[in-house]
């Protein structure tokens, strides 16, 4: 049985369509990632299968209830982590551990060794107020809350926002510790880099689901040559690189731009129409998901 | 019951880690007491008077007299002319202005009396009516003394006037016991409707309605530490009335929080639907001001409903203060019984049922 299923679900807000005939599935035990910029639908979908919204149509069920009739089946399992920090900023850590952890009749006893790993790093500062702590210290804690009465499915809207390179790379080996502990994990995140880390993810845009499958599948199913091309100055490097011959694409990707081609494409003659571009340089390279989620957003 | 108790365990802690709440709820009700009483008396005191004496009599010297001795006046005494008062008038200086006329004494038992003249600053016009006619009562009590001098009728003595339930005619005891009601509506109603929203501002409530509390039981704990701290402020402000002005209720103290305790049941029910219908914090002040001051203005607080027009009475029935001022003053100054007053006590009690069944049916976890 999923963990998560989703059939044609759709939900608006007026005229604006926030998810539009969605439909997946989440296995039992999976690191399951929706990536996509802000506005794809995410958190919409988030507050549907947390209960918080009901659908416009179609349906979907977690953990086997369905969201509409079982709502309070649902919220009795799983744990859901806000994008924006929701806990009482007035309440100390622990006294915000114990308040959630008794809402559920649970206490902090109980489910220490599941958030151990992670409540160890801010436990020193347990006495102090929620609202005076670090970015990277909130999310452990939100996420400590999220998991301390000992749900079957975690639901984390985009749980690195804002949150530093490092502590972003730890807190997604947290998340694979979960995964590994038999917790169904749905999280999202405007941050490509960070999907390889999914067992299989959701490209999402304008509340549409584009492809799903594994990071690698994603990437793999990238069919046109890709080169990344530099010089000094990039922004003329870019408008003379469109111009060229068998050029489907060309956008700016950190330090270089990202070159995608098709088959009339000549290395040769591209290298001669630059040459006379200071430090012009051209390499192949290999796609990444946001190579695959531009390509995806254009057809 | 352990979730209902939990939740009320963490307000409590909220409450009393704000760094202003708890000062202000014991604050508060002693400001409201110390100083409201003193400053919304529709007493008219200090009316500054002048006197033109023309007469120059013997007569006129005791009205000048009795005018000073009288408590409501302060009499501005260096105006020569009546032009020079008039200037004064209209500058605010004082107002009122008293000419006693030329001859005024030589004539007054003739068949054309001189007429003595008040005239009075109507800009304010209760003090300006008032005003007057304490200067009438004055000068009409000089007057018949004087006249007993010349006849054997004692006028004054035909008329005996008893001041029921507050003998001494003091605004003050009428107007504290209804200004419990601000402490309530401002408690239980305006805090309580704010801590509300502002756990939808600051996301907590999504956190929260993902866990499986109920609604009622969110909502009762919301209520439950206001209910508390509004008993708590109205007894604070029951013993400020008995220790600084000697009032205390005549009737029982069973109805006074009887009905205390029905008022803040029913305005926390109203508050919480203004929250619920709310998004944000400003949304509720203004909702909450809007109708406060339809509450001040229209519930007797301040002015008799009995001399505003039919409509406006007809609106008042539908106010929850209305109701609990009645009740209050009643208690407080007649000693009435729930007996007495318990159409009252069942208009209160069906605006609890009403304004708690719109916040059950306002507040939604989904949407």
């Amino acid at each position: 049985m999923s963990a998560i299923v989703v059939e044609n679900i759709s939900k608006s807000f007026g005229k604006t369509k926030a998810l539009d005939n969605i439909s997946f599935n989440v296995k039992r035990g999976e690191l399951f990632g929706l990536i996509g910029p802000d506005g794809a639908g995410k958190t919409t979908l988030f507050r549907l299968l947390t209960t918080l919204y009901t659908p416009d149509s179609g349906r979907a069920s977690v953990d086997g209830f369905d969201i509409v009739n079982q709502y309070r089946s649902i919220r009795e399992r799983v744990g859901y982590m806000p994008g924006q920090f929701s806990l009482y900023q007035d309440l100390t850590v622990e006294e915000n551990l114990n308040f959630f952890a008794a809402l559920f009749d649970s206490n902090l006893k109980n489910s220490y060794d599941l958030i151990a790993p992670i409540y160890r790093q801010i436990e020193p500062f347990k006495n102090r107020k929620a609202g005076k702590l670090s970015g990277g210290m909130k999310q452990k804690l939100a996420l400590s809350c999220a998991l301390i009465h000992h749900p079957s499915i975690l639901f984390l809207d985009e749980p690195t926002t804002g949150v530093d390179a490092v502590s972003r790379n730890e807190f997604w080996d947290m998340l694979s510790d979960l995964k590994n502990r038999g917790i169904t994990i749905l999280v999202s995140t405007p941050y490509m880099d960070e999907a390889s880390r999914c067992n299989r993810i959701a490209l999402c845009n304008e509340g549409r689901i584009m492809r799903i499958d594994t990071p690698d599948n994603i990437v793999a199913t990238f069919d046109s040559a890709l080169y990344a091309i530099k010089a000094d100055n990039m922004y003329q490097l870019l408008l003379s690189a469109r111009n060229q011959p068998g050029i489907t694409n060309c956008y700016p990707f950190g330090e270089t731009h990202h070159l995608v081609v098709d088959n009339n494409f000549d290395i040769d003659s591209f290298k001669t129409a630059h040459a006379d571009i200071k430090g012009f340089d051209i390499m192949p390279m290999r796609p990444t998901i946001e190579d695959m989620f531009i390509k995806l957003m254009r057809q | 019951m352990r979730q209902l108790y939990i939740l009320i365990q963490k307000e409590f802690i909220q409450i009393f880690r704000n760094p202003l709440l708890p000062k202000l709820i014991i604050i508060f009700p002693i400001m409201v007491m110390l100083v409201m009483p003193w400053v919304t008396t529709m007493d008219v005191r200090n009316v500054g008077v002048t006197i033109i004496d023309e007469d120059c009599s013997s007569l006129s010297r005791h009205i000048i007299s009795d005018i000073r001795a009288a408590e409501y006046f302060s009499l501005n005494d260096n105006v020569k002319t009546h032009n020079e008062a008039l200037t004064l008038l209209e500058d605010c200086k004082v107002d009122a202005i008293v000419l006693i006329p030329r001859h005024f004494e030589r004539d007054l038992l003739s068949q054309d009396p001189q007429k003595l003249d008040i005239s009075a600053n109507a800009v304010n016009a209760t003090k300006g009516m008032l005003g007057s006619q304490y200067l009438i009562l004055t000068i009409g009590s000089t007057l018949s003394n004087y006249n007993n001098h010349l006849t054997a009728a004692k006028t004054s003595d035909l008329i005996v006037i008893q001041n029921r339930f507050n003998p001494t005619l003091n605004y003050r005891h009428l107007m504290i016991p209804a200004l419990m009601i601000m402490l309530l509506i401002l408690i239980c109603g305006f805090l309580s409707a704010i801590n509300i929203v502002s756990e939808k501002e600051n996301g907590t409530i999504e956190q929260i309605n993902v866990t499986p509390i109920g609604k009622v039981t969110f909502i009762l704990a919301k209520l439950i530490p206001f209910w508390f701290i509004g008993l708590f402020v109205v007894s604070i402000a029951m013993i400020v009335a008995w220790a600084v002005y000697d009032l205390s209720p005549t009737g029982s103290l069973g109805s006074i929080y009887l009905a205390t305790i029905l008022f803040i049941l029913g305005f926390s029910g109203f508050g919480v639907s203004v929250a619920n219908l709310s998004d944000n914090i400003q949304q509720t002040m203004f909702v909450m001001f809007f109708f406060i001051i339809i509450f001040v203005l229209l519930s007797g607080l301040l002015t008799p409903i009995s001399s505003m027009p039919e409509w406006a009475q007809n609106f008042t029935t539908i106010l929850p203060p209305r109701y609990y001022i009645d009740i209050m003053r009643a208690v407080y100054l007649k000693g009435s019984t729930i007996a007495d007053l318990w159409p009252n006590f069942v208009a209160l009690g069906v605006f609890v049922i009403v304004f708690n069944a719109l916040a059950a049916f306002t507040y939604k976890k989904q949407s």
